[in-house]
Parts: structure tokens; sequence; C-alpha cells
């Protein structure tokens, strides 16, 4: 009689125990014959909440260190034929001592990696939000009106595909200065994909929402605001992220021929100082800012995403 | 005097008025007629079923009088006035619901009300009556518990019910159906129906809806139009559903008469007009 009841307290305790590491139906065989035992053995081989989660952590990183070592190898491997290439620990140490002091300012020409970094992303951020200005309202409007439509389209089926730096002479000659040129070559190439990504949005508009705002003869303000802005906000997220992606993609080489302070120029200066080690960190340094700036807007659209 | 007297009168018996109504759609494969020569008086309080296999062209008629699309040819009329195209006294309930998912079933209904009720020049509401009417519309289909969930969080019968109360709350002349239960499983249909009789008994309104459920469209309606098979699709037979209300599903279920005028669409559907299997 007490075996039975036991047996069934037991059960109880496995069947809440979702985690347990023993099947069901193993267990309800083993714990009829064998009762307390069996309980006090299963509670033993419960596996921490902690220690399940360690694990998956663990099965995540994996593949990524992986892949992160086989870079690092391939890379100490071609430093090893080309001595002029520093090697992954050689440009560790120097990383080191670059970016225990980011900040230093010796004059004009001479200021630490992070006053680089700094001035390369207030160029980005100008350059990008007077794109996205531009882009978004331009977007709604091609994709609301099929006239507008069809007379940008081949405009921008011309002009997007110029290379971003062919438009630094126009800057240079319209600005007659070499910040706002660089600014404006991060205008142009950023403006494309949040043209393009707002008004396909806009024109993916279900039929029967535009009937709805129909049928409620909803102004042109509302249907704007109500139905058409919701709903393209996840394309446009999407043309934002690319835009950004573009635009650190191009201020390294707008730098490179403007000059200046930022990390563009800071690459071509240590070129011209030899000094390798300090442009494969400043290769890491864009590649990481950039994943950033991408990941922050990834968890922006997010946020905004009705579903 | 009389003279008016007699035009209201008229307008009541023709309240909603189609004459020589011709749709026909270019395609890629070229003309395609789907509607030809249909005529038809609704009265006003009125409820109206269009029936007919799929692809007959009865969305269609519901879209005309709705407005979203101007026939090729014949003429519209809605209490006296030609309709021009969409408005609020015509109201829609469609048939995929078309909540917009990212308001909550409060705003999805807030938004109707505010148009017709708060932008109007001469009558314009404050807000605090807004809310009332739109408060009252979501009372009214029984989901006061829900107006501040979104769309995808709520069930599909109840997502229709805020279809229903979105267009109600416009208090228009004229609720037009568009399978509004089609999506829907049996028993929630069922209540839906009910639910519906039952408010379009309070409201009083005029109501066409588009169906290609027999049962449904004899319990509801006071009259079902069945439509013959596409293309050039018109008018069959129209059935008189004089059966008296309020009704009760389950004791017409066993009534001779509702027995009697659901063959008779039955029959028209399956025997005189059965559409060839494709």
């Amino acid at each position: 009689m007490s075996a039975t009841s036991i047996s069934k307290e037991s059960l109880k305790v496995i069947m809440q125990n979702k985690d347990t590491v023993v099947s069901k139906g193993d267990a309800m065989t083993t714990t009829e014959n064998k009762g307390i035992v069996k309980v006090a053995e299963v509670r033993k081989s419960k596996p921490s909440q902690l220690t399940i989660h360690a694990n998956s952590f663990l099965k995540w990183l994996i593949p990524p260190v992986f892949g992160i070592l086989m870079l690092l190898a391939i890379w100490t491997l071609i430093s090893h034929q080309s001595p002029n290439l520093p090697g992954p620990l050689k440009t560790f140490h120097s990383a080191v001592a670059l970016f225990s002091d980011p900040f230093y300012d010796h004059g004009p020409n001479d200021k630490g990696v992070g006053w680089n970094i700094i001035a390369s992303l207030k160029r980005v951020a100008l350059g990008f939000g007077l794109a996205a200005l531009v882009g978004i309202p331009l977007g709604f409007i091609i994709g609301r009106f099929e006239f507008v439509s069809r007379m940008a389209a081949p405009v921008i089926s011309l002009l997007r595909p110029v290379s971003p730096l062919a438009w630094l002479p126009i800057g240079l000659l319209v600005f007659k200065a070499a910040d706002p040129a660089a600014i404006w070559v991060i205008f142009i190439s950023a403006i494309w994909p949040m043209i393009i990504n707002t008004s396909v949005g806009v024109s993916k508009v279900p039929q029967d929402y535009m009937n709805v705002a129909k049928v409620l003869n909803l102004s042109e303000w509302k249907i704007v605001t109500k139905i058409l802005f919701p709903f393209v906000l996840p394309y446009m997220m999407t043309g934002v992220r690319l835009s950004i992606g573009v635009a650190w993609l191009v201020i390294v080489a707008a730098e490179m021929l403007t000059g200046g302070v930022g990390i563009g120029f800071w690459v071509w200066d240590e070129w011209n100082n030899l000094n390798v080690e300090h442009i494969i960190i400043a290769i890491f340094v864009v590649g990481i800012v950039g994943l950033l700036l991408e990941l922050a807007l990834t968890q922006i659209a997010k946020k905004f995403s009705y579903e | 005097m009389k003279k008016t007297l007699n035009l209201e009168k008229f307008n009541a018996e023709r309240y909603v008025q189609l004459e020589n109504v011709d749709m026909t759609f270019t395609t890629k494969k070229g003309a395609f007629n789907a509607l030809k020569n249909i005529n038809l008086s609704i009265k006003e309080g009125e409820f109206i079923s269009i029936i007919g296999h799929s692809g007959c062209g009865k969305s269609t008629v519901l879209n005309l009088i709705a407005g979203l699309m101007q026939p090729t040819e014949g003429l519209l009329f809605c209490a006296g006035r030609e309709i021009a195209g969409p408005g609020p006294e015509r109201a829609v309930v469609f048939q995929n619901h078309s909540l917009l998912p990212w308001l909550t079933c409060y705003e999805n209904v807030y938004l109707a009300v505010e148009r017709v009720f708060g932008a109007s020049a001469e009558a314009k509401e404050t807000k605090a009556q807004l809310k009332t009417r739109t408060d009252a519309a979501l009372e009214l289909v029984g989901l006061t518990h829900a107006s501040d969930k979104k769309p995808n969080e709520i069930s599909g019968g109840m997502k229709q019910r805020v279809g229903i109360a979105r267009a109600l709350a416009m208090e228009p002349k004229v609720l037009l159906l568009d399978e509004p239960f089609g999506a829907l499983d049996a028993l929630t249909r069922a209540n839906l129906q009910d639910e519906l009789m039952r408010i379009m008994a309070k409201s009083g309104c005029t109501a066409v809806m588009v169906t290609h459920d027999v049962d449904e469209a004899v319990l509801l309606s006071d009259r079902v139009v069945m439509m013959t098979n596409g293309p050039s699709a018109g008018i069959g037979e129209i059935l008189e559903v004089s059966l008296p209300r309020p009704r009760a599903r389950l004791a017409l279920a066993e009534d001779k008469d509702y027995n009697h005028l659901r063959s008779e669409v039955l029959r028209f559907l399956y025997e005189r007009h059965a559409k060839k299997v494709a």
C-alpha cells in the first residue's frame, strides 16, 4: 500500500520536473519497482537550470570561436611567410599600447584612435541623417504615386550603381571643402537603400487596408500615419540598416582621399608611417564599429515592428 | 407636400438601387464580362443575401455598392443619390476583417468613429463623445474586455466582431458584409450569425451580405438573391424569406417553411445552376 503511494508521488516529481534526463516511460517502470530509491536518484541526476543554460551557451559559442581561431591561424601562417606583415600577437601588443591612451591630442595630424573613430562616426551620422531625412519621405512619395515612381525609376537605376567615390570630386567642387565633400559622399551612397526599401514597402501595402481607408474616407494624412507608416516601418528599417552599412563602408575610402581626422585618414597616415600593425587594428576597429551599428539598428527595428 | 411624401416612400422602397449594371474587367487575356444587366432594388431596413457559386461576381456586386469599383455601365443609387465612390454611409465588413494589426481593437474602431463623427465641420463631436461611441460599439459586439488587445492577440471570431463593431460604429445607412463569417469555424459562425441578427434588429439598418452558405442566407435574410454562374453573371432568382422574426436557429431546424426555402436555394445552386467541376 505504502509502496504504491510513494511511487505515485515519485511519478509526480518526475512529471513536474520537465528537464529530467530520464525519459518518462523509463522512470515509470523503474519507480514502480524501486520506489524511494529511484526518486533519490532522479533528484541527484537532475541537472540544474544553470548548467542547462551553460550547455546551450557553449554549443552556441563553439562555432564562432572556431571561426575566429581559424582566421587567426591563417593570419599567423601568412605573417610567417611574409615578414612585413605582423602576426596576431605583435598586433595585439600594439593594440594594447594604442588603446591605453585613445584620446590624446598632439595637434591636428596626430590624435588618438578614439578621436579618429568619433570624427568618422560624426561624418557618418551627418551624411546618413541627411540621407534619411531626404530618402525616406522621397521613398513614400515614390511608392504612393505611380507617376512619380515611373519618373524616378530611370534616375535611380542610373545613379545607384555609381561608385560612391565618383561623387567625391563633385562634392569638392560644390562645397569647396573636404569635410562637407566626405559627408556628401556618405549622403549619396546611403540614400538609395532607404528610397528603394521605403517605396517597395509602400507599394506592398495590402489592398485590404487601402479599401478600409477608402470606405472610412480617411484623409491623406491619416492614411500616411495610421496605415502606410506602420506598415512600411519594417521595410524602412531594413533600408536604414543597409544604408548605415554602406555609409560606414564608404567613410574609410572617402577619408583616405579627403584627409583630416578620421579612421580612414588614420589608416592612410599609418600606411605612410609604415605602421602595419595599426592598419590591421584599424581594420578590426572598422569591422567592430560596423557590427555594433548594425546590431543597434537591428534592435531598434525589432522595437518598432508591430508583429 | 403630397409629392415629397411619395418621393420618400419611393426612396424607402428603393433604398439601394442597381439599374442595368454591367461590369467588365480588363485582364491580360482581354476583356472579362463579370456582371451583365443587374437590376435590384433593396428596401430600407431590408436584409439581403447574395448567394452564388464562387467566381460568379457576388463580391463584385458588393464592391460596386460600396463604391470601391465603378460599373462599366449602368447606375447605382443609395438613398436617392448616385453612388460615386466609397463613403461611411455604406460601411463594409470585410471577409478577412481587415483590421489594422498595429492598432488595438479600440483604436481600430475609433479610427472610423473619429472620421465620421469627429471630422465633419457642422457636427463635430468632442473626444469624450467619440470615446463613448467607440465603447458602445465594442460593447454591442461583446468585446469591451478586449478593447486594448491587438488583433493578432484575439481569435478569428473576435476579429470579425471588431470588424462588425467598426462598421456599425459609423452608423451606416447600409451595412455591406462580404462573406463575413466565411473564414470561421461552424460554431463560431453560428454564434456570430445569432449576434448579427440581434444587432440588426436593434439598429434597423439595411444590409447586403455576400455568402456561399445556404443556411446563413436563409436564416438571416428577408430576401435571398441567387446569382447565375459567370462569366456574364446575372440574378437568377430572388427568394422571399417571410419567416417571422426573431428567428431561432434550433426551432427553424425543424420548421417546414424554413426547410422548404433552404431546399429552394439548394435546388437553384445544385440543379439549375450547378457549377461544372473544373
